[in-house]
This record gives C-alpha cells, structure tokens and sequence, in this order.
C-alpha cells in the first residue's frame, strides 16, 4: 500500500507491520467489521419490529393469536439460541425454496425428500444457479439477518410485553374514559408512555445483540471471526510475501478489545438515553431528577 | 424395540468413548438421534455444573473485592467483571483455546489446558465467576442495612457477621438471577466445540451431534426440536434444583414473600 513497501530492507521493521496490515486480504478483514455493524444495523430495528408484533400477538384478545405469541417468546428462550441459528438458516432455506418450488414448478412429480436430498426444480433454487458471487453473499446475509431477527424478536417482544403491561392503568382508564376505543388508546397512550420502562431491558438486548455478532461466522457469512482465523494461521514463505507463525491469538485479542470497546459505548450512551427518556416520567428516576433540579 | 436398545447399548456413553466406534453413517433411525444427541448432553452436564459450581465460589470473591473500599481489591475485581461481561464468550473462547496452544510451545506441561475438557472448562468458569459476580455485587449492595445494624447491636461482628447475616442474605436476594445466569451457563456449554476446541475422535456434546445429523440427513426438522426438548427438560431440572435451594433459603420468611424464580432475558454472552 505505502511506497516504502516494495523495498526488501524495510524487512523486520515497524514500517513491515504497517505494509502488513495493509495487504489486500487485511483490507477484507477490514471490511468485515463493516458487515458486523451493517447487521447490527439492520438487525436491531428488525428484531424490534418483531419484537412488537410478537408482543401485540401474546396481549391479542384472539386466543390463537395469543397463543402463538406467547408460544414465540417461550420457545425461544427456553432453548440455547446457537441451535436456533444453526436451525434456522437451513429451515427457512429449504422453506424459502419449497415455497419457490410449489408455486413455479406445479408440475413437477418427484419427493422433494429423497434420502439425504432435498432436491426442488431448478427455477425454484435460490438464489438461482446462475446468480453471480454476490447474489449468494447477499442471500446468505440476508437469511443471517432473518435469523437474528427471529431469534431476538422474541427477547424483545418478551421486553415490550413486560413495558405495555408496566405502563399505569389509571393512564388507559383515563383515556377511556374521554371515550378512545382500545385502539385508540394502544396507539396513543400506550406505546408513547412504554418505551421508559422498555429501555432497560432493550438495553440489555442490545448488549446481547453486540455480543451475538460472532455467531455470523457459524451462519457461513465471512465476518471478522472467519478472516481472523484466516490471516492468523501460520503462513509460509511459499504462498505470502509476509511470512509469519501461528498469530491468531493476537487477532482474537484484537477481536476481544474490539468488543469490549463497543460494548463500553454503548454502555455510556444507553445510560445517557435513559436519563434523557426519564425526565419529566412518573417514576423514580424522573421523580429523583425533578428533586435534583428544583 | 429391540434394535433401539442395542442402539442405546452402543452409543449411550459414545460422547465420552465407550461403545460402538464409528458414528452412524447411513439409514439414520430416530431412536439413533435421541440416542447420541441424549449422549452428547453428557458433555454440556459436566460443563455447566463444574463451571457453576467452581464460578460460585470466585463470583463471591470478585463481589466483595468490586464492593471493597480498598482500591487494590475493587480494581481488579472491576476489570475481571468488565473483561468477561464486555466481550462475548464465543471469542473468550477462541482467544484462550490460541493462547492454551502458544503456552503449550513455552511450557509443554500446560498440554491439557488446550483440550475442551479443560481449557473450555476454564473460560467458562471464569466466565460465569464474572456474571455471577455481579449478581452477587448487587445483591450485596441490597442488603438491608438494618439486618447488618441489628447484627451488630447482638455484638455479631466482623467474619461471623459476613458468615451468618450479609452472606445468606446475598444469597436470598440474589438467587432468582443467579438461577437464570445458571440456564444460560448450561446454555452456553453448546458453543464449547463450535470454536477451536477439538472435538477428539468426534466425542463432543448435544449440538455437536444435532449438527452432524442435520448435516448428514439435510433435514433439520429432526435433530434440532430432539436436541430443543432434551434443554427444555435440562432447564427445568435447573430451576427444580435452585428452587429447593431458593425454598431453603427463604425458609424464614413469610411464605408469601419468597419470589420463585423467574426466566429473565440474558441469554447470549
């Protein structure tokens, strides 16, 4: 990358550490990081989206309803959610292309199941035979986030179920009593007041959201635990021109103060978001603020 | 039935090398699945209890060294809570297993720190020290201060006060996390031979085999609810067993005041 790095003599020195950690496959590495933000990114809204249709379903008046979603959050907590993403990403893959399959290939007269296949009719693979390289990267990130997203939805429809339910019921009997309809009232008193009891456990979601990323690598999405492993391994003369032993212990200490580092942000802003939502609440913490400040 | 009993016979004790040698390669039957998946459990048993069970007894260290007033205790005890809690445990896991394989290039005597029995073993009692240790710390800063102002009024002072007041109260207000911080620990024995840790002649735990069957068979609408019901029943021995415990503790109080301990959701490390 720098200039200096085509000179043999800089060999064993600190500018070799630095044309080190730029080589092209280090730039990947890089990037990776990236994709672990982007799925933060795109997994934490998702989730809480399921998280609030998986906790208006467990409070629904219709008993099927209900059922499901409090079956939802049950499951899922109940069972190590590393199974969960093993599970998932081959059950919504072959759903996903069974789906696909009954509604372009009506005709097709051969089991799905044969054996140890599962074999659906070409048109309805996905993404298709022919798709280039980053159509299969996009699909398997995008089942990764699916993943994530199910598997916290139910966390966060367990923390929002807890917060509708925290909210006072005098403020919904107030509301009635002007003569809102249920809905009403849901939309206008009780999603604006849960939030300040939800963050605490959204807060704690979130932490456990960070701290899930590396399980990426086991969904065969190429994230910062893959290229670790990778760059770490010892490496020959023969196939780099950066030579070097066994170092992956340093990547994943590199790795490990990366997400001490994260977690210690989002530690501080998430206390700082709390006190901002408890000011002027009627809670203890509002109350505490309003002392302090008269 | 009979051919189910000869398939127990030969893999029951496969996870830890007793019986039959190969995994079942071809014509899987259901009775194999629950089978190696029940034998793997083994494994994440043995895990989660002497990882519990060691943790138990450094958390309640770190929790008074982070509740200290001396610096030289509370700081260190601070940094060992924030170094566990703060990184996940999938790379805890990672890191150590390379850091147990260069120790074992400079002191060859530390060879069975880099198997799973051992050295997973060590991460996750350091792991769970760290989040018991702050179940304890909160606990510890919620005892009530009459009970510790009443102690010292009957002249109980010092480590007898430590020993039969602020100690079993710890416990009382702590034990419904600490049930939860148990789940999660079994929970989070299944990540153990997903990192670097060898799993030697395939002898490994419950997920091990649930995966290489739903590898091998391509469907995994079998192994994974085996593997699923086999945790749930894991979990609810968990929560019988500290409910006895959380009873006993409890034991003094008004019946009605003994909370029974919840699942709270703290899953991932």
């Amino acid at each position: 990358m720098f200039s200096f790095c085509t000179d043999p003599d800089t060999l064993g020195t600190l500018p070799w550490l630095a044309c080190y950690l730029t080589t092209g496959v280090h730039l990947n590495f890089y990037a990776a990081f990236g994709t672990v933000l982007i799925l933060l990114a795109v997994t934490a809204p998702t989730a809480l989206a399921f998280g609030f249709g998986g906790a208006m379903a467990a409070r629904s008046r219709v008993a099927p309803l209900r059922w499901f979603g409090q079956g939802y959050i049950a499951i899922v907590r109940g069972v190590p959610d590393i199974a969960f993403f093993l599970f998932f990403v081959i059950a919504l893959d072959q759903g996903f292309e069974y789906l696909r399959h009954v509604t372009l290939c009506p005709d097709w007269d051969q089991p799905i199941r044969q054996g140890a296949d599962f074999l659906v009719c070409p048109e309805a693979k996905l993404p298709l035979g022919s798709a280039p390289q980053w159509a299969h990267e996009g699909y398997g990130f995008a089942l990764a986030v699916l993943t994530f997203a199910i598997v916290f939805g139910a966390f966060a429809a367990n923390v929002l179920y807890g917060a509708m339910r925290a909210v006072p019921r005098a403020q919904v009997e107030t509301g009635e009593a002007y003569g809102m309809t249920s809905r009403q009232t849901f939309r206008r008193i009780v999603v604006p007041q849960m939030w300040v009891y939800a963050l605490p456990g959204l807060g704690n979601l979130w932490m456990v959201l960070i701290k899930a990323t590396p399980l990426l690598f086991l969904l065969g999405v190429e994230d910062i635990v893959y290229w670790a492993r990778e760059l770490g391994a010892a490496k020959t003369p023969r196939f780099t021109a950066y030579p070097h032993p066994d170092w992956r212990m340093w990547y994943f200490l590199a790795l490990l103060i990366f997400y001490l580092a994260f977690t210690r942000v989002s530690e501080i802003v998430i206390a700082r978001l709390s006190d901002r939502l408890s000011r002027g609440q009627a809670t203890a913490a509002g109350e505490a603020m309003r002392r302090a400040g008269a | 039935m009979e051919e189910c009993l000869q398939t127990i016979a030969d893999y029951g004790l496969r996870s830890i090398g007793i019986g039959e040698r190969l995994l079942p390669r071809t014509d899987f039957t259901l009775c194999q699945q629950f089978t190696l998946i029940g034998s793997g459990l083994i494994w994440n048993v043995y895990f989660g209890l002497l990882a519990l069970l060691s943790g138990f007894v450094l958390a309640t260290a770190v929790a008074l060294g982070k509740a200290s007033a001396n610096p030289l205790l509370r700081k260190p005890s601070e940094w060992f809570i924030f170094l566990f809690r703060g990184s996940p445990l999938f790379i805890q896991f990672f890191f150590a297993y390379f850091l147990f394989l260069s120790l074992k290039q400079v002191a060859p005597w530390t060879e069975p720190l880099s198997s799973a029995a051992l050295g997973a073993l060590v991460v996750l009692f350091l792991n769970t020290a760290a989040y018991s240790g702050e179940i304890f710390y909160g606990a510890l800063r919620s005892v009530p201060k009459g009970d510790t102002e009443a102690a010292a009024a009957y002249g109980i002072e010092g480590w007898t006060r430590f020993k039969r007041i602020t100690w079993p109260t710890m416990l009382r207000l702590a034990w419904p996390a600490y049930t939860n911080e148990a789940i999660f620990l079994f929970h989070a024995t299944t990540l153990v031979f997903f990192t670097g840790f060898p799993a030697r002649q395939q002898q490994a735990d419950s997920l091990y085999y649930a995966q290489y069957f739903a590898d091998k068979t391509f469907n995994p609408f079998v192994p994974y609810p085996i593997l699923a019901g086999y945790f749930i029943l894991l979990t609810l021995g968990i929560i019988g067993v500290m409910g006895i415990v959380n009873r006993r503790l409890n034991r003094h109080l008004p019946q009605a005041a003994a909370r029974r301990p919840r699942l709270l959701p703290q899953i991932i490390r």
